[in-house]
């Protein structure tokens, strides 16, 4: 971090930091300073992380909501469609359509599609698998998943200006700064 | 069990907590819970000790292919079970395994809704288990179809060449969507928590080879907080989804008896019943496979006397609840006046059985109430001893149902006895051999306790408000 040649492309700048609860002040900062294309790491669940970052919802519980109704509606028509309507058996004299018994497979179903739906949607939310990511480029970001906590600043941020972002990330107080190439 | 939420060993500034009753021994950090982790995985030397136990539980597996090659070969006529115990060892150890998988599940996902944090260090290897105990599970209804290659359509819903399709009225059937519904969501909660911690290991392996293996395990996860919020949202889902199916899987189980007619078989009490003796089996289980974990990696201080205490106070929980069930089946048989049920239980109890179910009263009803006292249940050498009385006990337990239940039942003149052949033993140690050798290379090659779980619990992962 000698003099500037202007990077020619940079996908943003990380600050780091040692404590949950300065990267949560920095996450505050960063949202109050305007910045919108934002990320922050953690080598574990930060609620308030997330929060200070103003994230919405996640869209995964109605996902999750639809996947098992259409795991007890597929399971129960399998049921039916076998048992009623593809070949018809009396079986003990109960009736084609024994619906008691149908129950169990059919809640077996809607916990298998919902499940299903629940892994898959967060690896589809989340974006992943995805083989490469800018961030990795910084040497220390392997710390990310033993014990530092990262922000990054998108340099496609319209506030993001490489002097004053970087001036702005060093009043926060971190422990460095890196350029993230892309 | 409730020990309540301040004891939870976190607070150690604010009030000392009594020695024994950490979750995570005083004096780690994040790095240093990391870095003790995942040195159990990334050390270059395999211990010695590691390659005894994997070479036992790898001969061990070879009895279990050599029970199959003579399985397919012969048939399974090489098994014991014939008019007019026409289920035997096959079924007994089907239950016994599946029955083991609960504990993994309900520390994973019933504790977690639950919130008790002393989950946070047992469950990774308690899901692991789940899923070793579910495959060892799966070998029987597999192989006692004696053509496996074709179960595909006796057991899963797809016509047979003449058209016909499974009978879903059949609690056999229900069995086939339970257990292999169980299966692929133990598998998925398994692998969804393993994720953080496969990056964890991604970015710490010292080789390259293991780098690409275990980036391409992680998938890109890089602990954003983005990425955060919808995993968590994702796990609590999932634990959401996984108890419910945990309580009917050995419901479901238990219906392959419930629903039939024989005397012994046929009552109510069985599904609560079952699913109790399950995570009675399964505690026992962990305990058995936590103690050495613990010992052998020096883990004491994640894996504390308050884990294990915790585990035996949930042992002896259920073990009442299955003495209660065993209580009411003997008291059903008389309150029915049913000839055949009183006849069943007192055959249970005085006929040529009669051993068996003593020493099940012995292992399941006497053993666990010893836990009543402290100093029993804070050593560890007791609770190791008394995790495989459980065990037995519970094997006894489906043994017991079973058998005595089919040899006589209605007719006097069909009655006859049973008993488990050779190769009734040797597919039995066969799947303990398949269960040991998975459960050595889980250890070797994943972190056996969650990393990033473990995080959370340190008293350095809070974050201090400081409110405006």
């Amino acid at each position: 971090m000698t003099a500037k040649p202007p990077p020619p492309r940079l996908y943003g700048l990380m600050a780091e930091f040692h404590e949950p609860t300065e990267i949560v002040a920095a996450a505050r900062a960063v949202r109050a300073e305007g910045y919108r294309k934002v990320d922050a790491y953690s080598p574990y669940p930060l609620e308030a992380l997330n929060e200070a970052l103003g994230f919405h919802r996640s869209w995964l519980p109605p996902l999750v909501l639809l996947g098992g109704i259409a795991g007890a509606l597929g399971g129960y028509a399998l049921q039916y469609w076998a048992s009623v309507l593809e070949y018809p058996m009396n079986i003990g004299g109960k009736p084609y359509h024994s619906w008691p018994a149908f129950i169990p497979p059919t809640f077996e179903t809607t916990i298998l599609l919902a499940a299903l739906t629940a892994v898959l949607g967060m690896l589809a939310l989340n974006g992943l698998p995805e083989p490469y990511h800018p961030v990795f480029n910084v040497p220390s970001f392997a710390l990310a998943s033993r014990d530092r906590f990262f922000i990054c600043i998108e340099a496609a941020d319209p506030k993001f200006s490489l002097d004053r972002t970087r001036d702005f990330l060093q009043s926060l107080g971190p422990s460095a700064i890196s350029e993230v190439e892309p | 069990m409730a020990t309540g939420p301040d004891t939870s060993g976190l607070a150690k500034d604010s009030h000392p907590v009594p020695p024994g009753e950490y979750l995570v021994e005083p004096g780690y950090d994040f790095g240093s819970v990391t870095d003790k982790i995942s040195s159990i995985v990334l050390q270059r030397r395999t211990p010695v000790g590691w390659f005894v136990g994997f070479a036992i539980g790898f001969s061990l597996l070879m009895l279990l292919l050599f029970t199959m090659a003579g399985l397919l070969f012969k048939g399974i006529g090489l098994w014991g079970p014939n008019v007019p115990v026409g289920w035997g060892f096959d079924i007994i150890n089907f239950v016994w395994w599946i029955g083991i998988g609960h504990a993994g599940t309900l520390i994973s996902a019933i504790l977690l809704l639950l919130r008790q944090q002393w989950r946070t260090s047992i469950n990774r290897f308690a899901e692991a288990m789940t899923l070793f105990a579910v495959s060892c599970a799966a070998f029987y209804p597999i192989f006692h179809t004696g053509r496996p290659w074709l179960s595909i359509y006796w057991l899963f819903p797809y016509p047979n060449t003449m058209g016909l399709w499974p009978n879903f009225r059949s609690p056999l059937i229900w069995d086939v969507f339970a257990v292999s519904t169980y299966a692929t969501v133990s598998a998925l909660f398994w692998f969804v928590g393993l994720i953080p911690d496969l990056a964890t290991l991604r970015d710490r392996a010292k080789s390259k080879p293991w780098k690409m293996v275990y980036g391409i395990l992680a998938m890109g996860w890089r602990g954003s907080a983005r990425h955060w919020h919808n995993y968590e949202t994702a796990y609590l889902l999932l634990a959401g989804l996984a108890t419910p199916l945990v309580i009917s899987v050995h419901t479901v189980v238990s219906f392959d008896f419930a629903v039939g007619l024989v005397p012994g078989w046929h009552a109510t009490i069985f599904p609560p019943y079952f699913v109790a003796g399950a995570i009675y089996a399964g505690f026992a289980m962990v305990l058995t496979l936590a103690i050495p974990l613990r010992k052998f990696y020096g883990l004491e201080d994640f894996i504390t006397l308050r884990h294990l205490e915790n585990m035996a106070k949930v042992m002896l929980a259920t073990g009442l609840i299955v003495a209660y069930g065993y209580t009411m089946e003997a008291f059903f048989a008389w309150y029915s006046a049913n000839t055949y049920e009183e006849f069943m239980i007192r055959n249970r109890m005085t006929g040529p059985y009669a051993y068996m179910y003593w020493c099940l009263i012995l292992c399941n009803v006497v053993a666990p109430n010893t836990l009543w006292f402290g100093r029993l249940r804070r050593s560890v050498p007791y609770l190791f001893f008394i995790s495989f009385v459980v065990s037995t006990g519970m094997w006894l337990e489906r043994f017991v149902i079973i058998v005595t239940s089919l040899h006589r039942d209605f007719l006097p003149s069909s009655w006859g006895m049973y008993a488990g052949t050779r190769y009734d033993w040797s597919a039995f140690i066969g799947t303990i051999g398949l269960f040991i050798t998975l459960l050595f290379l889980f250890v070797r090659f994943l972190p056996s306790i969650s990393i990033f779980e473990m995080r959370t619990i340190l008293p350095g992962a809070e974050v201090e408000e400081e409110h405006p």
